[in-house]
């Protein structure tokens, strides 16, 4: 199986009273936290981490997009993978993604993802999300009941751009251009591999099987919580007749690993309170612009009691403070040690039927040596015992293939 | 009640009392069922109330319309196809918002024009409120000073499928939103001096949608000196605070030859 290293990019200095004073981490957020020479040392140091973690072995490392959000400091993840694009070697470079309905006109992604894709040899996994209410429809100010008419028009079109030998003429709804002609274009035959990060929709899943995209379903809530998403996901593969190849689908995991679990528990306790408490204080009253969620996923939900129970119980606990116990008893955070933290993980990969497996190694207000701890420590006692898992079965069909040496090129030392 | 059929949607068209034709373009959430307030209105006239797309009986239309040009040509579809080709009008929130665009835009489609707490303006020092991100808790007393008042209205009307009455209530949200988003500023001041319907801005003074100080903005940007009455103690839902004030303030300019 494949493991990522994945960053949100938190801003780590939120103060202990935020929840309290404050109505929410995204959308109005209080400018007047963010202190920009704090920021300066916390982008380097997130940015350290994910070199250190593609140096420790990691098969990708992960950017993703979030807007006017104290837990998420890259309004462009594109910007870091350029930086990772030079400074890592042999990690995929996975943007979990660009927000397609976002950018105007939206072949600026498929030409950045170009760039990114030339400069790191073909490292670049392209994700696609539809992006968050928050990022898009209020910091953004994009028409809720537009949203996915405009994401799935940028797609297409981006698509195209990156297939058509010829200049074309677009005629969208939404874009017209008349000479669309991408220059740059990616190494990637016939494009990079296509990930979509999503929630519990079934639209979504049927054009990820359509499509032969991946799906990443990106909860914060762990993977008992996960576990009905991703059988709801499954059980729709076997309809559409696709097979149970794991590569198909992505998983993110919050996880601390330390060298007993009583020192997991120890070390990891601040990190998971204040994410949960500081970073997922979201205001409810951003959650459901009117039009986001289509029409038959609500139909959908309001029919299947099973899937409106696992609704409710994620809108509480979205904008709920769980209790370190609980995050722990609940598996929003893997913690243990590494022996353990293996057997957990194979689990929940086997349970899921996950091959893509994303981690959480930084989260909430993790400093750097505690990061460097965690992922060492992963990298080498865990990551070993997964590896292996799914490899002799199945392709993973949904990977870079980078160029390699003598065509690759190397960046030059830089002399201090 | 009959339909018109635009572009293959299906538009209810509601219809009581006698005489000339008054139009009716309903505000947030459309309507449910047939209110006080409509019905003193038809005491005197013959209430026309069609139904814009997305909002109850409208259809699900509003997912073709892309900008405001495909918003007034639909209007304009509905109020032709409801018999209302130069009649009165009244126009309610994004319904009046519509009402204000048609008048500004072909001169001969409406007769006296009567615009409620209509969108269109937006001057940041007094921001209209942002409906869309709002707790559902907060809702009634948004839009109402009794908000037992909007509660009723959102009842699910007697023999309709609870379900798809939630629904309909969801996607009258999504075509408001689809009207409005992000501010519902859409550039009507350019066109408010084109009007020359003789035109009654009626607001309730608690507005806290679209503050009342905004009949003034109104009024300002109208080449006409506008009628502006202020029903008292009423929120942007004057039909459901005040029906009776509000349907009288309406008749009582109508009655008044222009």
């Amino acid at each position: 199986m494949k493991i990522l290293w994945f960053h949100l990019m938190p801003y780590t200095d939120l103060p202990d009273d935020f929840k309290q004073k404050h109505p929410s981490v995204w959308v109005d957020i209080d400018s007047r936290l963010f202190d920009p020479a704090k920021a300066h040392r916390m982008y380097n140091d997130f940015m350290d981490e994910l070199e250190f973690a593609a140096e420790s072995g990691f098969d990708g490392v992960c950017v993703n997009e979030h807007h006017q959000n104290g837990y998420g400091l890259m309004p462009s993840p594109n910007l870091i993978a350029a930086s990772l694009a030079r400074r890592t070697t042999h990690a995929a470079i996975v943007v979990m993604g660009n927000s397609l309905a976002l950018y105007n006109p939206p072949i600026r992604v498929a030409e950045e993802f170009a760039m990114l894709d030339c400069i790191s040899g073909g490292r670049l996994v392209a994700g696609f999300p539809v992006g968050t209410p928050m990022d898009t429809c209020y910091a953004y100010g994009i028409n809720p009941s537009q949203l996915r008419e405009r994401y799935h028009e940028a797609h297409d079109l981006i698509m195209k751009s990156w297939q058509s030998p010829d200049p074309f003429v677009w005629n969208g709804r939404f874009t017209q251009l008349r000479y669309v002609n991408l220059w740059p274009r990616p190494i990637q035959k016939p494009h990079p591999p296509i990930w979509i990060p999503g929630g519990g929709s079934v639209e979504t899943w049927r054009w990820c099987a359509e499509l032969d995209y991946v799906y990443a379903y990106l909860s914060y809530f762990g993977y008992q919580a996960g576990q009905a998403t991703m059988n709801g996901f499954w059980e729709e593969m076997r309809r559409l007749g696709k097979d149970r190849n794991p590569f198909r689908a992505g998983f993110l995991q919050f996880v601390g690993v330390a060298e007993s679990r009583e020192e997991a528990l120890d070390l990891y306790r601040e990190p998971a309170e204040y994410f949960y408490n500081r970073c997922l204080h979201v205001d409810a009253r951003f959650a459901a612009p009117p039009g986001y969620t289509s029409e038959a996923t609500i139909r959908s939900k309001v029919v299947s009691q099973v899937l409106q129970a696992a609704s409710r119980a994620t809108d509480a606990r979205a904008f709920g403070a769980p209790s370190f116990e609980e995050i722990v008893s609940k598996g929003y955070v893997i913690v243990g040690s590494p022996d353990e933290v293996a057997q957990q993980l194979r689990e929940v990969a086997v349970s899921l039927n996950v091959g893509q497996l994303m981690l959480l190694l930084q989260f909430g207000n993790m400093g750097r040596e505690l990061t460097f701890y965690n992922t060492q420590l992963f990298a080498k006692r865990v990551m070993p015992q997964l590896g292996a898992l799914f490899e002799d079965e199945w392709e993973n069909r949904w990977w870079p293939k980078p160029l390699v040496a003598p065509a690759l090129a190397r960046p030059r030392e830089i002399a201090h | 009640m009959r339909h018109v059929r635009i572009d293959g949607e299906s538009h209810r068209v509601w219809e009581r009392g006698q005489g000339e034709g008054l139009g009716l373009l309903a505000g947030m959430g459309g309507l449910g069922h047939w209110t006080p307030f409509l019905e003193r209105l038809s005491q005197e006239r013959r209430v026309v109330v069609p139904s814009l797309p997305g909002f109850p009986g409208g259809g699900a239309g509003h997912h073709k319309l892309d900008d405001l040009v495909d918003w007034i040509s639909v209007t304009l579809d509905l109020l032709e196809g409801a018999g209302l080709a130069g009649a009165d009008l009244v126009g309610h929130g994004p319904g009046g918002l519509l009402a204000a665009e048609i008048a500004a835009l072909s001169r001969g489609m409406v007769g006296k024009l009567v615009l409620i707490a209509p969108f269109g303006l937006f001057d940041p020092s007094e921001p209209v409120a942002d409906c869309f991100a709002r707790r559902a808790s907060e809702i009634p007393s948004l839009f109402c000073t009794h908000p037992e008042a909007f509660e009723r209205d959102l009842a699910c009307p007697p023999g309709d499928d609870e379900v798809e009455w939630q629904l309909t209530r969801l996607r009258a949200s999504e075509a408001a939103a689809r009207l409005l988003w992000p501010i519902g500023d859409l550039g009507l001041r350019k066109r408010l001096h084109r009007i020359v319907s003789p035109t009654l801005l009626l607001w309730g003074s608690e507005d806290r949608v679209v503050p009342a100080s905004y009949a003034k903005r109104f009024a300002d940007a109208m080449g006409q000196r506008p009628g502006i009455h202020s029903v008292e103690g009423a929120g942007h839902r004057v039909d459901l605070d005040a029906p009776e004030a509000a349907a009288d303030a309406i008749l009582s300019f109508l009655r008044t030859p222009a």
